[in-house]
């Protein structure tokens, strides 16, 4: 690339310093040396894979796929144009964002891999442990550092975690991978419960930050709502706690059996002795070592200041007249924005559901158009929810009416956040090496059915995820309806759970009986929802509504005429 | 990504896929020992033909030509080889989704 | 098979023993950890060692530290982690001075971690190149987080200079 644009000087990204960036160039020419030596025949496959795994180069169905960190979901605009930059020049011109809050590009080539990879370093980003039995990508609340009912700025914490678990000597051949959310708001909206460790930020009555600290949750073939580990982990210790107890992980954990090597197994295997085993690992370490200072924890935080601003009132005029005149308007902003902690301000989300599009795509020039507007209305600051959509952290609410009309050009203005259509899809089989059944085309076929906006708002909050295999990225487990598809005998089938919830009231949702065909399925979800409607009290939502009525009327719907 | 290793016997014909080492795309092999990203100029190997087959893509691999080569069984449909299995028919013909950007995304809404 | 300690090879001094076999007097000689806990062999001359499978917590070995010179952790497989948490134990909580040696599938790419948690002495295939196990080792001068060895000048936040 010719010139980077600048760092927009408001946008609050961790800004990389000479030993980050000198850190970064050394992996980049390890893995370019390493391409190379596979691309001569030095390196066999076998021995390349798990180097390729280490920087986020999977061998997919059609190509091989780069998933690029997103760390905690936050982009500044200079990040998210060398994106768009990536996806034209080496991709087709789009990427894909993952319930990970990560993107991934689906048609890499190999040899160019590490060029792109130089490309995010540029931007200071990378693909670093986006694979393989590590840290993950540590994941965060969309609405960080700007959340109405935000306690504790996530953000700082998830930094110290993405910078702790890079190339951690210790934990980086682990059973399994391993998954870790931090939220700071009372209401969860990181599914804490449902991860290998789930970190909930708090303060005590004297202000002081501390952590609850739930592990052992997980979706997959065995899905398990979390156990809480510690209610209250003094700022200092948090990041002994996580050493103790990956620990504790990595001696005990199953190793032989792929489907039982999640923290999940080890801790309902262990139950109360895993908390024991873990104090027993933090009694032991020496005094000092991994304590987290107060002074590193600041010095973070600085690149996660409030940007400056402007002392607002909220509802100004200016708003006001625009929602009493425009429905389509208000009708977004209904749906599409959230509560700010700045008066005057709101945070916007950007859905990548258009009716009938791929959930989670955007092409180069919608990313491009995105970051356009966040410079222009949001201090140039993006971030990625684990629901694949985007969000503009800090918008002015008398903005509002510029920034709707400025999306809708670009197709980015679909008012169905948490509605039926903003669906959870992971890519299924059509791009996925792993997957059983599509998925893609049945969140499209969904959102087709559901297309009309008054029907989608007449129904409210509905959560419908869904999964190409049991491994269960599209977190079908946790949506209020739930679909997984699975190969039977050569044919796609699609079975239905209902019930589930990703947030406080975390739950698994239950299988509601026999599996549906793929032209199948859309009608069955249909059923469902009609079932909802008809049996819902007034303003009763369908979780609601499931729990009170249990399945019910919704298996005699679906089943009661075969 | 190679198929799960079954030692299954063969009892139909197969094709002979993989994916290019360079790449990633997917290919198969053809009579002339090439490899083709068009299923339709792959070559139907007879079931008794299969260990020749796969040793063949043995040989692709260590030429570096090719990455997890398996045989998968398939059928003449109109004169030209097609898969039988859903997903390898996926593999064969691409994404059963736009695998580029939908204008109509970047338009008027 | 040889052994690569500070990056050089060097011989193995010591013999490793079946539970079966008598401990030979004056020899250095590794046995199991189940061996350690039956014989318990005091009052030998020769350097004591012991192999601790990957699922043996090190903390059996508390009762004997002072006799051993030598513990050695395996990795069955490159992929199986285990060794890197017993050698940090080994280190960390039972403060063991000797010989750490790590035994089995080690990839040269693991070398760093190994002495970052502990390690001293791999165990290398018989024909491997010491230069490939020193160039990886070098590959990352810099680490983000705090570990048992290796530890130099601190360079802000958490991060650190490595010499391991």
């Amino acid at each position: 690339m010719d010139s980077l644009p600048a760092i927009p000087p408001h946008a609050r990204t961790y800004r990389y310093d000479a030993v980050d960036k000198a850190f970064l160039q050394a992996r980049i020419a390890e893995f370019r040396d390493q391409v190379q030596r596979r691309l001569d025949g030095t390196l066999t496959e076998d021995e390349f894979k798990p180097l390729r795994l280490m920087n986020g180069l999977y061998l997919q169905l059609h190509a091989y796929m780069l998933r690029v960190a997103i760390p905690y979901g936050v982009l500044n605009t200079r990040q998210l144009r060398q994106l768009a930059y990536i996806a034209r020049r080496w991709d087709r011109g789009f990427g894909h964002f993952t319930t990970r809050q990560n993107i991934q590009f689906n048609w890499t080539k190999l040899a160019d891999a590490p060029d792109m990879l130089a490309a995010l370093a540029e931007v200071d980003m990378h693909a670093i442990q986006t694979s393989g039995n590590c840290v993950r990508n540590v994941t965060t609340d969309e609405f960080a550092g700007a959340a109405a009912d935000e306690v504790v700025d996530p953000r700082p914490y998830a930094e110290i975690l993405r910078q702790w678990s890079t190339l951690h000597p210790e934990f980086t051949y682990l059973p399994r991978k391993f998954k870790i959310a931090i939220t700071g708001a009372p209401h969860d909206r990181v599914a804490a419960k449902l991860h290998d460790i789930g970190v909930i930020a708090k303060r005590n009555t004297e202000g002081e930050v501390g952590f609850e600290v739930w592990v052992g949750g997980g979706l997959g073939r065995t899905p398990i709502v979390g156990t809480k580990l510690f209610d209250f982990v003094p700022e200092a210790d948090f990041l002994a706690t996580m050493e103790a107890t990956l620990r504790v992980y990595n001696a005990l954990g199953q190793r032989e059996n792929i489907y039982k090597a999640r923290i999940k197994i080890l801790v309902r295997d262990l139950g109360d002795e895993f908390r024991r085993l873990v104090e027993r690992e933090l009694a032991e370490m020496p005094e000092g070592r991994y304590r987290l200072p107060s002074e590193v924890v600041q010095a973070i935080a600085a690149h996660f200041a409030p940007p400056p601003f402007a002392r607002l009132t909220d509802n100004p005029p200016a708003l006001r007249q625009a929602l009493e005149a425009n429905r389509a308007f208000a009708t977004w902003v209904k749906n599409c924005t959230h509560p700010h902690r700045a008066p005057g301000y709101v945070s916007v989300v950007i859905s990548l559901k258009p009716i009938g599009g791929i959930p989670g795509d955007a092409s180069a020039d919608q990313m491009e158009a995105v970051a356009d507007l966040a410079d222009r209305f949001s201090f140039g600051e993006i971030r990625v929810s684990h629901v694949q959509n985007l969000v503009l952290p800090h918008v002015r609410q008398e903005d509002l009416p510029a920034l709707f009309a400025a999306l809708k050009p670009h197709g980015l203005a679909t008012p169905n956040i948490g509605l039926v259509s903003d669906i959870i899809s992971c890519p299924g089989m059509d791009y996925c090496a792993l997957a059983t059944a599509r998925s893609i085309p049945v969140a499209q076929r969904i959102s087709e059915r559901f297309a009309d906006l008054d029907a989608q708002l007449d129904i409210g909050t509905l959560h419908v995820n869904i999964s190409g295999c049991i491994n269960a990225c599209g977190h079908h487990h946790v949506g209020h309806i739930g679909i997984l598809g699975v190969d039977k005998r050569g044919e796609e089938v699609y079975q239905i759970t209902l019930g589930g919830s990703a947030t406080n009231d975390a739950a698994i949702g239950e299988l509601i009986g026999p599996a549906f065909s793929y032209d199948g399925v859309v009608d069955a979800v249909e059923t469902i929802i009609r079932t909802y409607v008809a049996h819902r009290a007034p303003g009763e939502t369908f979780k609601d509504a499931y729990r009170r009525l249990g399945p019910a009327p919704f298996k005699e719907a679906l089943y009661a005429a075969a | 990504m190679s198929a799960p290793a079954k030692v299954k016997p063969v009892t139909a014909p197969v094709l002979l896929t993989a994916n290019d080492l360079r790449d990633g795309r997917v290919v198969w092999l053809t009579s002339d020992g090439s490899w083709t990203l068009n299923v339709t100029e792959a070559r139907l190997f007879a079931p008794d033909e299969a260990a020749q087959a796969l040793a063949l893509g043995q040989a692709a691999e260590r030429l570096r030509q090719v990455v997890g080569a398996y045989l998968t069984e398939a059928e003449l449909k109109n004169g030209v080889p097609m898969p039988r299995r859903f997903r390898e028919k996926l593999r064969a013909v691409g994404p059963s989704v736009d695998a580029e950007p939908k204008p109509s995304l970047s338009l008027a809404s | 098979m040889p052994l690569l300690e500070d990056g050089r090879l060097r011989p193995d001094p010591f013999v490793t023993v079946t539970d079966e076999e008598p401990l030979p007097e004056g020899t250095p000689a590794i046995i199991s950890l189940a061996r350690l806990l039956r014989d318990a062999p005091a009052g030998r001359n020769a350097p004591l060692g012991v192999a601790l499978a990957p699922e043996e917590d090190p903390r059996a070995l508390v009762p004997f530290l002072g006799r051993l010179s030598l513990v050695a952790v395996r990795l069955p497989k490159h992929r199986d982690g285990r060794a890197f948490t017993q050698a940090r134990a080994l280190r960390e909580a039972l403060g063991f001075r000797g010989e750490v040696r790590a035994t089995g599938h080690v990839l040269p790419d693991q070398y760093a971690f190994l002495l970052r948690c502990g390690v001293t002495v791999v165990e290398l295939p018989e024909g491997a190149d010491p230069a490939i196990w020193n160039a990886a080792r070098q590959a990352h001068p810099v680490a983000y987080q705090a570990a048992v060895a290796g530890d130099a000048e601190p360079l802000g936040f958490l991060r650190r200079h490595v010499t391991a």
